[in-house]
């Protein structure tokens, strides 16, 4: 899923100030398994902002919506008939949510509520952590279903470097060296020779690297 | 003989070689450069010249090589993927080469997290094995990575760093195996505490026979102080230095302390020679370059053949 | 002069908090009435957002009663909620209104005592730390509305 963090209530607060209406809307996917933009946390960042605005002797007119994504034109239109009621949107979506609230409602300034940080898996409850960076061209195939250019704080794609120690990266004793596990893998499913295959210089034009990109599916488009 | 170089040349002619390490000022002071260089004038082969070492910003790796060159000495580019793409490297070694500067080390630098600028977004376009493969094909095949002709294309002598007491231990050979493929020449290993240790892995380096194609420099460096000893063995991920080692230094008294140091390194090359498959020594004195002298004297590496 | 006389909400697990009330109401161990009982099944069931609410609604402090630790009728509802509590604590002193208004205890079915201490003591840290600041201002301008 796409994991996102609350950003911190000071500065929800600068945006939210200059506007007397808010429509906060949460999102029910990826935000919602990390627990950082669903229903609960919309209750939850309505109450905590309408708490801050009592202390300043006022009172703020929340409305709280939770679509089913937001990152879809036909679930984003659900918000029009509330559009003309409120000053401002307020997203607790990923920054993908964001953009398409902001898309469609031309007139209403638009908020993200959230940091989108990374694409991700639950490692246990509670814990989720970076397994995918969208480099277009995947090769888990080859390293035993691990990925090194997510997981390698240097994205060596013939790795460990020199700084791996006890299976730990150099940056941090909390950083699993990908490579130990990747090697680890490799030795569990009898393909110990593979780590000598170099794996060539990455084409990152399918990355990030050759621009903003779009999957158009001819068959589906009209 | 791949190249012109004289380092190869000092190799290959079964001599014994000597690099060390210069590490540029975190300034626009040539001043600094010449000096340090010239302390290791007539008692190395070639000179390391650090990239960014620990991803703190420092006069550049290329600048300082052409003030060392221009002195009549012979650099070794180092250059790390953390902080350029394909096309800067490849455009720093055309540079080079034509400086005259023609041994290089590819690596794949610290983390930003050690540095002064741990906001800085590192590049690595491309990891230490894609890059000594691409310098091997622009020497080699004459073309740049990309696959496009190199009109005079460099030769570069090419080294790339190993470590035999990172983690984990039992890929270290391969790993050099890997990097041999790729179109290592030469290689530099961490500096050796150690010695069961490096003897271990030289072993398995010599079983696959990959010391009959690489040249192996052995790392040392002599520690000025018991305080380093402890540090260089609880703080520097990728560095092996056992208890008795830091117990020697800590049982002279402080002012005996850099001597002992001195002593160890000495001892410690002497043992290494003995070692099948070194072919040379790199002594990393970093702020201490004036003691390679003295190093060098004291193992009978002094003065450097003339090839 | 009127002293202040802060409200205050305490969730009671129904097994040993409540019961605890009820221990303290028979055994006439008096306990303050500014504290308000809600009555849960389980401490467990607590959520943040009930906290904040009865923070929105009124509450000058708030506290979560349940069983004593390995003790809990549901297993683990007592160690989730004491996490939500510190999560929460940490909210609210982003929200500014002092984490310390927040609190957790443990206690047995039979610990009427206990029960009737620790209302007396978060009273009486809630009468220190004066009202709610977010509720604060709305009765300030309550009160020069009147005045």
């Amino acid at each position: 899923m796409i994991t996102a963090e609350r950003k911190p209530l000071e500065e929800i607060m600068e945006f939210v100030k200059p506007h007397g209406r808010i429509l906060l809307v949460g999102c029910n996917e990826c935000v919602t398994v990390c627990s950082a933009g669903g229903r609960k946390e919309v209750g939850l960042l309505a109450s905590a902002l309408q708490l801050k605005f009592m202390k300043e002797g006022q009172t703020l007119d929340i409305k709280e919506m939770t679509l089913e994504r937001q990152c879809d034109p036909e679930y984003v239109e659900e918000l029009a008939p509330f559009s003309d009621q409120v000053d401002a949107v307020l997203s607790m979506a990923c920054g993908c949510g964001v953009q398409e609230v902001a898309r469609r409602y031309k007139n209403l300034p638009v908020y993200p509520a959230l940091n989108t940080k990374f694409m991700g898996a639950s490692e246990r409850q509670g814990v989720w952590a970076e397994r995918c960076q969208g480099c277009g061209d995947c090769l888990l195939g080859i390293t035993g279903g691990i990925c090194p250019i997510a997981r390698c704080s240097k994205r060596l794609l013939n790795g460990p470097c020199g700084g791996s120690t006890s299976g730990k990266c150099e940056i941090s004793p909390e950083v699993d060296c990908v490579w130990q596990l990747i090697w680890d893998r490799l030795k569990a499913l009898g393909m110990e020779s593979r780590y000598e295959d170099i794996m060539p210089a990455k084409d990152w034009q399918t990355s990030r690297g050759g621009g903003p990109r779009k999957i158009i599916r001819e068959d589906l488009a009209e | 003989m791949k190249t012109e170089s004289v380092l190869e040349k000092v190799l290959a002619s079964g001599n014994l070689a000597v690099t060390s390490e210069c590490g540029p000022p975190r300034g626009a002071v040539p001043e600094k450069v010449k000096e340090k260089a010239e302390l290791l004038r007539g008692c190395v082969d070639a000179v390391n010249i650090t990239d960014n070492q620990t991803a703190m910003v420092r006069m550049s790796s290329f600048a300082a090589c052409v003030l060392v060159r221009q002195m009549g000495l012979h650099p070794i580019l180092q250059s790390v993927t953390r902080d350029r793409n394909r096309l800067a490297i490849q455009s720093d070694i055309l540079g080079a080469y034509s400086f005259e500067i023609d041994n290089m080390l590819c690596l794949s630098g610290d983390h930003p997290h050690f540095g002064d600028h741990p906001q800085a977004m590192n590049v690595h376009d491309i990891d230490s094995i894609q890059f000594l493969q691409m310098v091997k094909g622009m020497r080699d095949e004459g073309k740049f990575q990309g696959g496009d002709d190199i009109l005079n294309p460099p030769k570069m002598f090419i080294g790339a760093a190993a470590n035999p007491f990172a983690d984990p231990f039992e890929l270290r050979v391969a790993r050099l195996a890997k990097k041999v493929k790729a179109g290592a020449d030469f290689v530099q290993t961490q500096c050796i505490y150690n010695l069961d240790k490096f003897e271990q892995w030289m072993q398995g380096v010599r079983d696959r026979g990959l010391h009959e194609k690489v040249y192996i420099l052995a790392g040392v460096t002599p520690m000025k102080s018991a305080g380093m000893a402890r540090y260089m063995k609880n703080k520097v991920p990728g560095m092996d230095v056992p208890d008795e080692v830091v117990e020697r230094m800590a049982g002279v008294p402080k002012e005996k302390q850099a001597d002992e140091g001195i002593k160890i390194c000495v001892e410690t090359i002497e043992r290494l020679k003995e070692v099948e498959g070194v072919s040379g020594f790199h002594i990393m004195a970093i702020e201490w370059e004036q003691k390679i002298r003295e190093i060098t004297e004291k193992a009978g590496l002094y003065p450097r053949p003339v090839v | 002069m009127n002293q202040f006389e802060p409200v205050i909400v305490a969730f009671c697990c129904n097994y040993c908090a409540y019961t605890a009330a009820d221990m303290a109401g028979s055994q006439r161990l008096n306990y303050p009435p500014n504290v308000k009982i809600v009555r849960v099944p389980c401490s467990g069931k607590v959520d943040a957002i009930h906290i904040l609410k009865a923070f929105e609604k009124g509450a000058d402090g708030v506290y979560v009663a349940g069983c004593l630790e390995g003790d809990c009728h549901f297993k683990n509802g007592n160690t989730r909620v004491a996490r939500r509590v510190n999560y929460v604590k940490k909210l609210l002193d982003e929200i500014g209104i002092n984490g310390d208004r927040l609190e957790m205890f443990y206690m047995s079915a039979g610990m009427g005592e206990r029960f009737s201490q620790v209302a007396k003591d978060m009273t009486d840290k809630i009468r220190h730390l004066g009202p709610n600041p977010a509720l604060k201002a709305s009765t300030l301008k309550a009160q020069k509305a009147v005045a």
